[in-house]
């Protein structure tokens, strides 16, 4: 297996973006990422993305993106694995790379939601639990969070407000991304009185219905030493999915992300570090809840105890392990296929030194996780910033 | 219009219909063939007796479509007695009387309306236990 490096980013805004198809919206992300390699073309194209084809009317994605961007000949497939659709694309492109199948790959992540009506793209974001037997029943996606965040409250005796840190640091780390899709300060205030969506979630612990797409450029290591542009280069050091049961009712212990804890700590083991050497970790914060739950699952916090770490200001850009530093799911927005790929272009501007206002003293060991449904497919990657 | 796909479930949805695993004595609902607790195959059908309690709960307000009409709508995840968890919505009840370990019982009721001309699905609800 090759070592696989990280040589080219690129991203769209993050937004209710009316005057920009599904298409373009690939071929900018991945035009500003060929950019910033250097190349002109490449092996191959994956494509995160869970809803084309429900909310555009719009699948075979990929060689459209491929056709539309100038990549015509090349492999091209889109990966879905919901809400970690992005992260799962990123995966078969390292595989790709790593296998020595392929030499340059392009992974986009590219998510197209604000064209449809509210329930309608509600309907399709249920499509990442069980048709039969989880939104057959009227559960919507927020609903399941819902009713994890409202048992984990009775388990640990913790108040809704006490979720508050995780929005308000998505939000005031957001005001330093020009590509986030808010940026607006929150307060404590404010998150008590947003309205509900379903209780006890409100709409400030819930990740936007948006577009946007991002897209990475992946070579073999030592080919990208010799290619070098001047640029830190940035190594993949783990790159590992795991999985959990579909529907949240199947768990034995719905309070804790199974698939988080052996993604994440497969990739300790691969990238031989412990969760202590992580500089800052760009989690999955769709809700409050699955940053609290990401955090204990992945060896953060103790169960029970994100909270507190939240409270205590470690999480903050100046804290012992920043999160989601240019303004995570909250605040940056959730595309939902493009997600991944987005976390993974803002890992390597902290890694590289390029993430402007929000640049991190110490960044040298990045982690992203990538969570698919209410925590049923979760992918775990590990950068590092190579001197 | 999943017509063959509703009839396909319909022992499950109307009458909680599950199967017991004969190597470890596990309940399993919904019927998947293999035990979720053993991972040895589990086909001998079992019938849940529809009595439970509420893991937890909340109130859908953004409906998807087919439900729009009953927002807003208590939902829960229900333990039930034989062991299975399952998700379904709360009904016949007052929703600021819900609580965490609520005793619940099966009913049959409307679950969707897929537009003028689709289906009408029913199946399960719960509501509080009544005396016995």
């Amino acid at each position: 297996m090759r070592d696989v490096a990280i040589v080219g980013i690129g991203q769209t805004p993050v937004g209710e973006l009316w005057n920009q198809s599904l298409r373009h919206l690939g071929h900018d992300a991945i035009h500003a990422a060929m950019a910033d390699a250097g190349i002109e073309t490449a092996d191959a194209l994956y494509v995160g993305n869970m809803l084309s084809g429900e909310l555009s009317g719009q699948e075979h994605l990929a060689t459209l993106i491929a056709d539309f961007t100038g990549l015509r000949g090349i492999e091209a497939a889109k990966i879905e694995a919901a809400c970690a659709s992005g992260a799962a694309a990123m995966r078969v492109g390292v595989l790709a790379v790593a296998s020595g199948m392929a030499d340059t790959v392009i992974v986009t992540g590219v998510e197209k939601m604000t064209d449809t009506l509210p329930a309608e793209t509600t309907a399709g974001l249920a499509m990442a639990a069980d048709q039969d037997y989880e939104a057959a029943e009227g559960a919507t996606f927020v609903a399941l969070n819902a009713m994890i965040m409202r048992r984990y409250m009775y388990e640990y005796g913790v108040t809704k407000v006490d979720f508050a840190p995780f929005p308000i640091i998505a939000h005031e780390n957001a005001l330093g991304n020009p590509n986030a899709m808010f940026h607006l300060k929150l307060t404590p205030e404010r998150y008590e009185k947003a309205p509900a969506v379903a209780p006890p979630i409100n709409i400030m612990d819930s990740s936007p219905i948006c577009d946007g797409a991002a897209a990475v450029v992946l070579m073999p290591y030592e080919q990208a030493r010799e290619f070098g542009r001047g640029k830190r280069l940035v190594r993949v050091a783990a790159s590992v999915s795991a999985t959990d049961t579909l529907a949240v009712h199947d768990r034995h212990d719905p309070l804790w992300l199974e698939a988080a804890y052996i993604s994440s700590h497969k990739a300790y083991t691969l990238a031989g570090v412990t969760p202590n050497d992580i500089d800052f970790f760009e989690l999955h914060d769709a809700f409050s809840i699955m940053a609290a739950l990401s955090l204990e699952a992945s060896g953060f916090a103790p169960r029970g105890k994100a909270l507190e770490l939240a409270a205590s200001g470690a999480l903050a850009r100046d804290g012992r392990l920043p999160i989601n530093t240019m303004g995570g799911l909250k605040a940056r927005g959730h595309p939902v296929g493009a997600t991944g790929v987005y976390q993974i272009v803002e890992a390597v501007m902290q890694l590289r030194g390029e993430a402007g206002a929000n640049q991190l003293d110490h960044a040298h060991i990045a982690m992203t996780q990538n969570i698919g449904g209410s925590g049923a497919t979760i992918l775990t990657h590990i950068l590092i910033g190579e001197s | 219009m999943h017509i063959a796909r509703n009839w396909r479930i319909k022992k499950q949805r109307y009458s909680l219909h599950g199967e017991i695993c004969h190597h470890c004595g596990a309940h399993v609902f919904p019927p998947r063939d293999v035990c979720p607790e053993c991972a040895k195959p589990a086909y001998d059908p079992a019938q849940l007796s529809g009595l439970g309690e509420v893991y937890s709960f909340t109130t859908v307000y953004n409906a998807p479509e087919g439900f729009q009409t009953q927002a807003p709508y208590p939902l829960a995840l229900i333990k039930l007695e034989e062991g299975p968890m399952l998700t379904a919505q709360l009904t016949d009840v007052d929703p600021d009387r819900v609580e965490i370990g609520m005793e619940v019982e099966m009913v049959t009721r409307k679950l969707s309306v897929e537009g003028d001309e689709g289906l009408i699905n029913y199946g399960y609800k719960f509501r509080p236990r009544m005396a016995a």
